[in-house]
């Protein structure tokens, strides 16, 4: 009877009666879904391209956001910093391209996979190695990024807003906008799409392979930085941001490997449940900690019944 | 960062013939001293592993460039990179027992515990300072344990201490935020029979090791509770990301106190003015003002002998902590060395010399270390040496120390501690034990 009270009727009691803290939970689980979309992006981007997920993403983030932070470290002015991060990025674009991707072509998509990973233990040791492995502060206010709070007050609490976080919605979703149009409505966008459809016939038509994987991979980069210095912003720059990337992992389950808006709506559903059920659930029935598997159970339950994804697409083989 | 880049590509390329430890000081094998060092300098817990391991062989070092060693042996100090991954850290001691390791310094709870009943096995003792298995403080039940200054559990009751001296303790709510592993779930006994002996109320927030950056869930529940004070027993990127969080829902930073993990240089740097005010628990001095330290920046640091990566970090919290590691195990080395008349001990010599030697207050003056940290007196029966902590607390932009020193509850702790050791000792098959008189 007590377990029937504490799924039922509590949580619902405590929603009622703390209104202010339920309104609290879905702005965080707004905040965290955009950011949990925005990195799924860079891996649905590569997925399109090249079939490939790249295990490689989580340390992008990271090693973008060193490199910005380093730069700055060094007495870089932080928008020039800003700017050289993105050279850095494209430049890292351009060479998995050429020292890795171009070498790679037609070999099995778990080849692909597993050079990935090859190039994460590259960029751990290449960040560690330039920046070393002490934390660093994002650069937050010298980028003009918003600081403080603002308060809303509802229902006899309040609701705060942190105005990073406002920020970091606001970006995410600009970026997904852009990123969403670039690849819809552009001519280099419509040859990703042929690539993603089929890599033979998109050659066949004179598209470039080689190009379309540079701009993806950069595509991929902007996106890690996004995510690096919205992350960041909220605790520091380490390497231990990495993992925050394999909060992807169920997104994409849930959206589609290949889906724009499916990012987006599977974040944002991993971000609001996640919150909700940790603070309502969780804590009373389980003993709390349940954000780190809470989103697997998630993509597990649409595993079941959707394997695709909610946007992705159906396989259909003929036998 | 060119610099840093040619130096890092050559040391790729020794690196194929090195394997993965680094010699911090070479001498003959004949009459010297080797102590391995499981570091972390990788990793998502790197920030803190950086300092610790800096400061613990720089303090060799000095010993070596000053003094020509301990008792005219060099001491060879061999890194070995763990990563904080307990199989990383039981490989490093399985490649480096055989090479005369007078003690192991895990640097980890979770490699402790596994080395912990290896330690009689090989006659090699664990010293883990301050973290690792509570129970090992009982001497009579693990010899080749020890937890100097303090265990966890003898760290938290000086927290609880503290927190009834500022405002009473009876009928509180405490929160406690704890990163979800063998190290943040270790003092969790303690509270459960403290809270009703102490007339407390407490509430746990478990924070993932995946989730270190991504606590606003947690923090929704600590807004949802209203506890009076936080204790925090976090390490690594979890500590910044939950005093940022803690400041994001107003919670007062003067009623979060942070474990002696949980506040570091490393830690609240990043987080600045935002985190003014936040307390933690310490055990070992701040800053360069010791005659000890300025020997080491003087014949290690200045002359480019250490890895440090700057004179403006030596003196950070866990870049003393680590110093004050290696202090503790060359007062030990030195007293073994008297104890056998032997120059070159091994791991049982050391074991006796951690269980009998005495930092007195007098003995840190002769250090070059007076005031640094309260007096250890080893002994046969408490391997944790009734070391006290103290309260410091942070100004925005730096640590600055606001207590006195802050002994455990002895009482109350020491029959707990005795409870855990025979628990885990009389489920281990031919435990090694001794009599202590």
């Amino acid at each position: 009877m007590e377990l029937f009270n504490q799924i039922f009727v509590d949580p619902f009691v405590t929603m009622y009666e703390l209104p202010d803290l339920l309104l609290q939970t879905l702005w965080e689980g707004f905040v965290s879904g955009t950011l949990y979309s925005l990195i799924a992006l860079g891996f649905v981007l590569i997925f399109k391209a090249s079939s490939v997920f790249n295990f490689a993403q989580g340390i992008m983030v990271v090693f973008a956001a060193l490199t910005l932070v380093g730069l700055h470290e060094l007495g870089v002015p932080a928008y020039l910093a800003l700017l050289l991060t993105l050279g850095v990025m494209y430049l890292l674009a351009f060479s998995v391209e050429r020292l890795v991707l171009r070498h790679m072509v037609n070999q099995p998509d778990i080849i692909l996979f597993m050079t990935t990973i090859g190039l994460t233990f590259i960029l751990i040791g290449a960040g560690e190695l330039v920046f070393g492995g002490e934390p660093k502060a994002m650069i937050t206010e010298e980028l003009g990024l918003p600081t403080g709070s603002s308060d809303w007050d509802v229902f006899g609490g309040i609701v705060i807003f942190q105005h990073i976080d406002i920020a970091a919605a606001v970006i995410a979703f600009l970026l997904i906008l852009g990123l969403a149009i670039f690849f819809n409505k552009t001519r280099i966008g419509r040859a990703l799409r042929a690539v993603a459809d089929d890599h033979q016939a998109a050659l066949s038509v004179g598209i470039s392979l080689n190009q379309i994987w540079v701009i993806v991979w950069f595509a991929a980069g902007i996106v890690a930085l996004a995510t690096g210095i919205m992350w960041a912003a909220k605790s520091d720059v380490s390497f231990a941001l990495q993992v925050v990337a394999l909060k992807a992992l169920p997104v994409l389950v849930l959206g589609g490997f290949t889906s724009i808006p499916g990012a987006i709506v599977g974040g944002l559903i991993i971000g609001f449940s996640e919150k909700l059920f940790d603070l309502y659930w969780g804590v009373p029935i389980l003993g709390g900690g349940t954000e780190s598997w809470f989103a697997f159970i998630v993509a597990l339950l649409f595993l079941l019944y959707r394997p695709e994804g909610l946007f992705g697409e159906k396989h259909i083989e003929r036998i | 960062m060119m610099k840093k880049l040619l130096m890092g590509a050559a040391a790729l390329a020794l690196a194929g013939s090195l394997n993965t430890t680094v010699n911090i000081a070479g001498a003959s094998a004949e009459d010297t001293l080797y102590v391995p060092s499981l570091s972390y300098r990788t990793g998502p817990f790197a920030g803190n592993g950086i300092p610790f391991a800096d400061g613990f062989a720089d303090y060799f070092n000095m010993l070596n460039e000053r003094d020509g060693g301990i008792g005219g042996a060099r001491i060879i100090v061999e890194e070995c990179e763990t990563g904080y991954k307990a199989d990383k850290g039981v490989e490093c001691y399985e490649a480096t027992k055989g090479k005369g390791a007078l003690a192991y310094n895990p640097l980890s709870t979770g490699i402790t515990l596994q080395l912990v009943p290896k330690a009689p096995v090989d006659k090699i003792p664990v010293f883990s300072m301050g973290y690792g298995l509570s129970a090992v403080a009982i001497g009579e039940k693990f010899p080749y344990g020890f937890a100097y200054p303090a265990s966890y559990w003898s760290q938290m009751s000086s927290i609880l201490k503290y927190i009834d001296s500022n405002g009473g303790i009876k009928g509180k709510k405490i929160g406690f935020i704890y990163l979800d592993a063998g190290y943040g779930k270790e003092p969790i006994p303690l509270l459960e029979k403290l809270a009703p002996e102490m007339g407390f109320e407490w509430v746990g927030f478990p924070v993932g090791v995946k989730e270190m950056q991504n606590q606003s869930a947690t923090w929704l529940n600590v807004r949802k509770e209203r506890p009076d004070w936080m204790i925090m027993w976090g390490w690594g990127a979890m500590n910044p990301t939950a005093v940022k969080e803690a400041a994001k829902i107003r919670f007062p930073m003067d009623k979060f106190i942070g474990n002696w993990w949980a506040g570091a240089h490393a830690d609240l740097e990043s987080v600045g003015e935002t985190g003014k005010g936040y307390l933690a628990a310490n055990f070992s001095g701040i800053g360069t003002d010791f005659p000890a330290l300025q020997d080491v920046i003087k014949h290690v640091v200045e002359p480019g002998k250490s890895q440090v990566e700057s004179v403006e970090k030596v003196g950070n919290v866990l870049y003393n902590r680590g110093l004050f590691n290696a202090v503790m195990m060359a007062e030990a080395i030195r007293v073994a060395q008297e104890h056998t008349g032997k120059t070159v001990i091994t791991g049982e010599d050391m074991r006796w010399g951690l269980e009998n030697f005495k930092l007195t207050e007098a003995r840190l003056k002769e250090l070059g270390l007076e005031g640094f940290t309260s007096p250890v007196i080893a002994s046969c029966k408490d391997h944790e040496g009734g070391g006290a902590v103290f309260i410091q607390q942070w100004t925005g932009s730096d640590w600055e120390r606001i207590s006195d020193p802050i002994p455990p509850m002895v009482e109350q702790v020491r029959p707990l501690l005795e409870e855990a050791a025979e628990s885990y000792t009389s489920e281990a098959a031919d435990w090694q034990t001794q009599t202590c008189s």
